[in-house]
């Protein structure tokens, strides 16, 4: 699976490892600030600019940072970026600058930026950086913005502040609460893992091989297939 | 050869009584608490029964029918669970919410957990809590003789008085099926005859959810207060119902008092320092959570093993 050109870069980061149904990362603001669509969009925006500035500029540092500093000079970057957006919000969008909160300046400890910095920017040029950080952050948007779709349309009857339901749909509260979170979350990405089921994809033939192992290439399953065979029937 | 000695595997003692069987006990012990319900809050509180009751088996059916899963509502345990949520809310609560509460007890709590003995929570506990922070108006909204009042335990909570008596017996206004002590207490002593359920639980949970008033509550050493307490909210139908319930308490004897213990501490916080009246059905999803860690430091050590290391 080479990963060298740009599609790939931008597939890989919206399906294929999602950050939000896939990788799991990231669940501190997908939790917290998803209680409605557009704070859910405005977090994932948001992010999305960190993540392909600093990827961006750690991809051209790449050569520059030492390998035994290279995490507190992630920090450094991401961080300065951090500010920079989160002064920016501050300046033009006060509104969504007040509903996402402390939540802002934690894109720093978001561990996506992070992951993305380590796993892909160190270790490619610029141009592809770039696509990473962009793939990336749009998954991670739409991640967030579907969960904060479902909640706030259970939880308050409407999404985007327009109202879907009729006025006669009592509100859920629990959705737009805390444990609304973890249940729509769950649940979305049972259902994505579904349709991805259906899709036929291969997720390695553990259960059924045939081969013996040393001339298996399925990784993960360390034998245990066979033995479970092999134990199974003579006891 | 003797004819009475039989070589087999284990295990050696079999007993008739099977999950259906015992669901059918606890029906049966629940009757006098439903059936003095309906009676107090009329026909109304049936008809929020009846929803639960269908909600619950036919969402278990409908949900094994997709999962291809073998079809377990024979078991009766869905009946039950319909049957305590039933209990655990206000008759004047739209039938659409039951059904909302049943199905999410059924689906959530207990079906995507593995189903019967694999829940981590007390399904219809969970399906409460769950509707009392969705409608928390509506759930906490008690009529009784057609107006809407407070609950005994809301009133000894804000400094008035209540009637012990009238708590006993079951005429105050309250969820379903908690207001008559004296019908839970006949349905828990049926449970025990019959040995469904097992004294170390809801009596350790009682004497320390006393213990605790005494210590902790102002009025704690008035045998009147303390006997409204007992008597008020879902104390007893927690205790001897839903503590109980086998997948969600600890198998070991000592764990089942550490168990009560900690029921009647939780209750007992939720009760005194908490600004709600009531915290039965939160104390037990709360320890429900701590069970696997009671298992943990209550279990046995193997023969031959541990002791002085």
């Amino acid at each position: 699976m080479s990963k060298n050109n740009p599609i790939k870069a931008l597939v890989n980061g919206l399906i294929t490892e999602n950050p939000t149904f896939v990788l799991m990362l990231g669940m501190c603001p997908t939790l917290a600030v998803t209680t409605s669509a557009i704070n859910g969009l405005g977090m994932g925006l948001t992010t999305t600019a960190v993540l392909v500035l600093s990827n961006l500029m750690i991809s051209l540092l790449r050569k520059v940072i030492p390998d035994g500093v290279r995490i507190p000079a992630f920090i450094v970057v991401i961080a300065t970026f951090v500010t920079v957006i989160q002064l920016l919000l501050q300046g033009y969008i006060p509104s969504l600058y007040e509903s996402l909160g402390i939540y802002i300046p934690l894109i720093v400890v978001n561990c996506i930026i992070l992951g993305r910095a380590e796993a892909f920017a160190s270790k490619n040029n610029a141009f592809l950086s770039i696509f990473d950080g962009i793939g990336m952050g749009l998954g991670f948007t739409i991640g967030l913005t579907l969960i904060g779709i479902v909640r706030e349309l259970l939880g308050t009857g409407c999404v985007f502040s327009v109202r879907v339901l009729p006025q006669a749909y009592e509100p859920l509260t629990i959705f737009i609460l805390a444990p609304g979170a973890f249940f729509v979350l769950a649940f979305l990405t049972a259902l994505l893992n579904k349709i991805k089921m259906k899709q036929g994809k291969p997720t390695g033939k553990t259960g059924n091989c045939d081969s013996l192992c040393e001339h298996c290439s399925v990784e993960g399953c360390s034998g245990r297939s066979i033995s479970v065979e092999v134990t199974g029937g003579d006891k | 050869m003797n004819e009475n000695i039989n070589v087999s595997a284990s295990p050696h003692i079999r007993n008739k009584l099977n999950t259906s069987m015992i669901m059918f006990m606890v029906i049966i012990a629940l009757l006098p608490a439903t059936l003095f319900g309906i009676y107090n809050f009329g026909i109304r509180a049936a008809l929020i029964v009846f929803v639960c009751i269908v909600g619950a088996v036919a969402s278990e059916f409908i949900y094994e029918k997709l999962m291809k899963l073998p079809v377990t509502i024979g078991d009766l345990s869905a009946v039950v669970t319909g049957l305590l949520l039933a209990l655990n809310l206000p008759s004047s609560i739209p039938w659409w919410i039951a059904l909302l509460g049943s199905v999410f007890a059924i689906i959530i709590v207990k079906m995507l957990f593995g189903g019967i003995g694999q829940n981590f929570m007390n399904p219809a506990l969970g399906a409460r809590c769950f509707l009392l922070i969705c409608f928390t108006a509506r759930m906490t909204n008690f009529t009784y003789d057609g107006v809407s009042t407070a609950t005994p335990l809301a009133v000894l909570k804000s400094g008035g008085s209540v009637n012990a008596w009238d708590m006993l017996t079951g005429f105050i206004p309250g969820t379903i099926g908690e207001t008559s002590v004296i019908a839970i207490l006949i349905g828990a002593i049926i449970l025990f005859i019959f040995g469904i359920i097992d004294g170390k639980i809801p009596f350790a949970y009682i004497i320390t959810f006393v213990l605790f008033l005494i210590l902790f509550a102002d009025q704690g050493r008035d045998p009147y207060y303390l006997t409204c307490q007992l008597c008020g909210g879902g104390l007893m139908l927690g205790a001897f119902f839903m503590a109980t319930d086998y997948a969600t308490s600890p198998i070991t004897d000592s764990g089942k008092i550490l168990y009560g213990i900690c029921l009647g501490i939780m209750t007992g916080i939720f009760r005194v320092f908490s600004s709600s009246a009531e915290g039965v059905s939160y104390a037990i999803i709360f320890c429900n959570l701590l069970v696997p860690l009671i298992e943990n430091i209550t279990l046995p050590k193997c023969f031959g093993k541990g002791g002085e290391a």
